[in-house]
């Protein structure tokens, strides 16, 4: 298989799963907020500290009210990490590789595209949204039951799953940290307030709450809910299971050693945790290095079975290939910034 | 409301299938009649359902626009097919197999030794103003002497019968893929046509693409790692790169997927590693080929690929420098090439050409604009061209400034009137004109397809087939004898 070939799905993945992630937050965010009074709502801002777009969403918005974030984060082109750009970015790195992916998903994918652009509008209105988001996340899920319906279980769909996986811990180890950050300004023993009901949107954006309820019988409280979004063996939205899916999925490719180095790396490190004892603090740095390791894992994918960067700046801008813009993102950037 | 031939107009040109108002040609009485016994609903019908099939088969030609990326176009089509009796057919295609064997002899000679100019046959000048001569090439002994791999000569048919050349595309042509896409098509939607008639099959190209691309390689095997190499999706040919890569099995690379090791090898940058290629069917042109050769600025290409087909490491298809002999006024010499080099008469007719180069000829073309179509030698798709029955004093009057002021640029032609099929237009049957792009294959052996590729212009008079400007496509058969069983 073609190593461009191998990048395009992996970046397809990619941004199907982030296009969903987004969606969600978003939602959950919109249902939380119903639910807390005034003085406590976190507000809109913690959704923008997830995805690590601040400087570029102050950039171009005053303040993080709702109607500026929801925006920013479905609709606005300016910025790569909205599902809006997400979807594109998924479908032009469809288009090139149209041979590989069975059709009716390109079309599919083609379509959620366009209704993401069309009813865009409908999305950003209070009473749109949900209908909205909701399509949009079916739409994600519909892809990837249908890749792994009908696609070739071969290399190619071994990229997918590391897109997807990566994309995934990605995502589940931010949301872990801001919203924790958020909800504990320093450790207590004493529940506070709405807490519950805060540490459950965690789970919600996650689809974490039922199998939580159903996997741990116990209340929604700090320590098991960490452990439970990172430790679970098969919450497929865990770092566990993701970490684990990505080892699986290398193992089964060739020249595989640095990668599964990392891979085992951050496995150890996330054995070694025992979340309800750290503080936030603790946490914090915690996943911080835990996001480098996590970068790191990209980088060596990339540098084993990518196409190496070009070496100079391409010359001519008018020369088509350059177009399909793959592989730098926001929120790469900001995983060098992190570290 | 039924098919009444008699009302069909095809007095004043050739048409292939209807000979005069009421009356078929020799071949075709039986298919005119089944046309009739559908009529024309369900004519309009089949080729509803034919439309459907199109966008489903995902058949598309890609128009470029800076706003919306790339976008499919569906290819236009048309299901009424075009008939052509073997006995013609096969003298046609050993005229394509004479006019592309000297084509390549003269190439081949053009890079060596320059005999034809040495005797007087081709004139040095016309050489020194080839754009697409590259001094790259000069002494460069590409894999059996064949430069030309994949040739599409475009013909048409003139108002008394006679079968014209109308150019050779040496470079990139494309519509190869169209071809066998019309034919599955037709097949689909008119399945019963083909219960009566057995046209010859055209669906081994792929595999005889393979077998002229293999038979290039420097490295013998069973299969060579043949790839074919695309500027990209962004390209109107993108959809039969992808094609003739998923026909053949091979590859689809772009130039960022390749590169020339210090072994002067190519390789490609795979999943398991670097992986050396053998043969290139190349769809990117000349000059974006290899930055280190040519155009420094391509991204487009792979630094050192001509280093590596100069050393004989890979084979390029087409060579490059192929194109030399896909220049207008090269074209006006190809009876002489072919005398030249064969040492026999051509057998296809070139359109008689005028020469503005030669002072007979120069002002034979500005005393007659109104009458002829003049062309610049190195643009392609109708572009730079004047065609004069169409054109304006003024038009005139500035054509002629830029024929004086570089003449050996410049050829003209009689304006040709292109034969005519009957062509579902709304909900009537019109004649339409159209050419034919065969393709010639040649490597160890030579392969003509059977037939080519039928371009119509749909709008009334028009003479353009080109598809990003309205033109349309046809099957085209080729029928083994002429009785309806």
């Amino acid at each position: 298989m073609l190593s461009r070939v191998a990048e395009n799905i992996y970046w397809l993945s990619r941004y199907v799963e982030r296009a969903e992630n987004t969606a969600r937050i978003v939602s959950v965010n919109a249902n939380l907020l119903l639910d807390l009074p005034r003085g406590i709502a976190p507000g809109w801002r913690p959704l923008i500290d997830i995805t690590g777009a601040n400087a570029l969403f102050e950039e171009h918005y005053k303040d993080y009210g709702e109607r500026q974030v929801v925006r920013f984060l479905i609709g606005d082109e300016r910025n790569s990490g909205s599902i809006l750009s997400a979807l594109s970015a998924a479908r032009e790195n469809c288009r090139t590789i149209r041979d590989f992916v069975p059709r009716e998903s390109w079309e599919l994918l083609n379509e959620l595209y366009l209704y993401a652009r069309d009813e865009l509008p409908k999305g950003l209105t209070k009473s749109g949204r949900h209908v909205y988001l909701k399509h949009l996340i079916q739409g994600a899920q519909t892809m990837t039951g249908m890749l792994s319906g009908t696609m070739l279980h071969d290399q190619g769909y071994d990229f997918l799953h590391l897109g997807r996986f990566i994309e995934r811990t990605d995502m589940t180890t931010r949301i872990i940290d801001v919203r924790s950050a958020n909800l504990l300004p320093e450790e207590t023993t004493e529940l506070r307030p709405f807490e519950t009901i805060q540490w459950v949107s965690v789970l919600k954006s996650l689809t974490g709450y039922q199998a939580y309820r159903r996997s741990e019988q116990i209340r929604v409280l700090r320590g098991p809910v960490l452990r439970f979004l990172l430790q679970h063996p098969v919450f497929p939205r865990s770092v566990n299971y993701s970490l684990e899916s990505l080892r699986k999925s290398l193992e089964k490719l060739p020249r595989n050693e640095a990668t599964l180095r990392i891979a085992g790396r951050l496995k150890r490190m996330l054995e070694g945790v025992e979340p309800r004892r750290l503080n936030q603090q603790q946490l914090k740095s915690f996943i911080d290095e835990f996001q480098i390791g996590v970068g790191d894992l990209h980088d060596e994918i990339a540098r084993t079975w990518f196409l190496p960067p070009p070496e100079l700046e391409p010359k001519s801008p008018s020369q088509s290939q350059s177009q399909v813009q793959t592989t730098t993102t926001a929120r790469e950037n900001k995983k060098e910034e992190r570290g | 409301m039924s098919i009444d031939w008699n009302d069909y107009s095809c007095e004043d040109f050739y048409d292939e299938l209807v000979e005069a108002p009421g009356k078929a040609r020799d071949c075709v009485d039986g298919l005119l009649q089944d046309l009739e016994d559908l009529g024309h609903d369900e004519l309009v019908t089949r080729q509803e359902a034919a439309d459907v099939a199109i966008k489903e088969m995902g058949i598309t030609f890609t128009v470029y626009s800076e706003e919306g990326g790339a976008i499919d176009r569906t290819w236009p089509f048309d299901i009424i097919p075009r008939i052509i009796p073997q006995s013609e057919w096969d003298r046609v295609e050993a005229g394509l197999r004479q006019r592309v064997q000297a084509l390549n002899l003269f190439i081949d000679d053009l890079y060596h030794d320059q005999r034809i100019i040495a005797d007087g046959v081709f004139p040095a000048e016309v050489l020194a103003k080839s754009v697409n001569f590259r001094p790259q090439c000069v002494g460069v002994n590409p894999p059996l002497g064949i430069w030309a791999h994949i040739c599409g000569s475009d013909l048409v048919r003139d108002a008394d019968g006679t079968i014209y050349v109308l150019e050779d595309n040496l470079r990139v042509p494309s519509g190869v893929s169209y071809m066998l896409e019309n034919r599955l098509v037709t097949k689909r939607v008119f399945p019963e046509l083909f219960e009566h008639y057995a046209p010859l099959p055209v669906d081994d190209y792929p595999s005889q693409l393979f077998d002229t691309l293999a038979a290039l390689s420097p490295r013998p095997a069973d299969y060579p790692e043949v790839v074919v190499l695309t500027p990209g999706i962004y390209n109107s040919a993108y959809f039969e790169h992808a094609y003739l890569a998923q026909q053949m099995g091979c590859e689809l690379v772009e130039g960022r997927d390749l590169f020339v090791d210090d072994d002067d090898c190519v390789y490609m940058r795979t999943v398991d590693g670097a992986e050396r290629v053998d043969v290139i069917y190349r769809r990117v042109d000349d000059l974006f080929l290899d930055p280190e050769a040519f155009l420094p600025d391509s991204a487009l290409g792979v630094p050192g690929l001509l280093r590596a087909w100069k050393a004989g490491k890979v084979a390029l298809a087409n060579a490059p420098g192929a194109g030399v002999a896909d220049d207008k006024v090269v074209y006006a010499f190809v009876p002489e090439i072919i005398r030249y080099y064969l040492d026999a008469d051509p057998i296809i007719p070139n359109v008689p050409t005028y020469r503005c180069m030669d002072s007979d000829s120069l002002a034979y073309t500005l005393e007659h604009m109104e009458t002829l179509v003049v062309k610049p030698a190195n643009e392609s798709g109708g572009y730079g061209m004047l065609v004069g029955p169409a054109s304006t004093k003024a038009e005139r009057e500035r054509f002629a400034e830029l024929i004086k002021k570089d003449p050996r640029n410049y050829i003209s032609q009689p304006a040709l009137k292109l034969s005519t099929v009957p062509t579902i237009i709304g909900r009537k049957l019109e004649p339409r004109h159209v050419d034919l792009r065969p393709f010639i294959l040649s490597a160890d052996r030579q392969q003509v397809t059977m037939g080519g590729l039928t371009r119509v212009a749909m709008r009334k008079g028009s003479l353009v087939v080109n598809s990003s400007q309205g033109g349309g496509s046809k099957d085209t058969w080729i029928l083994p004898d002429c009785a309806k069983d």
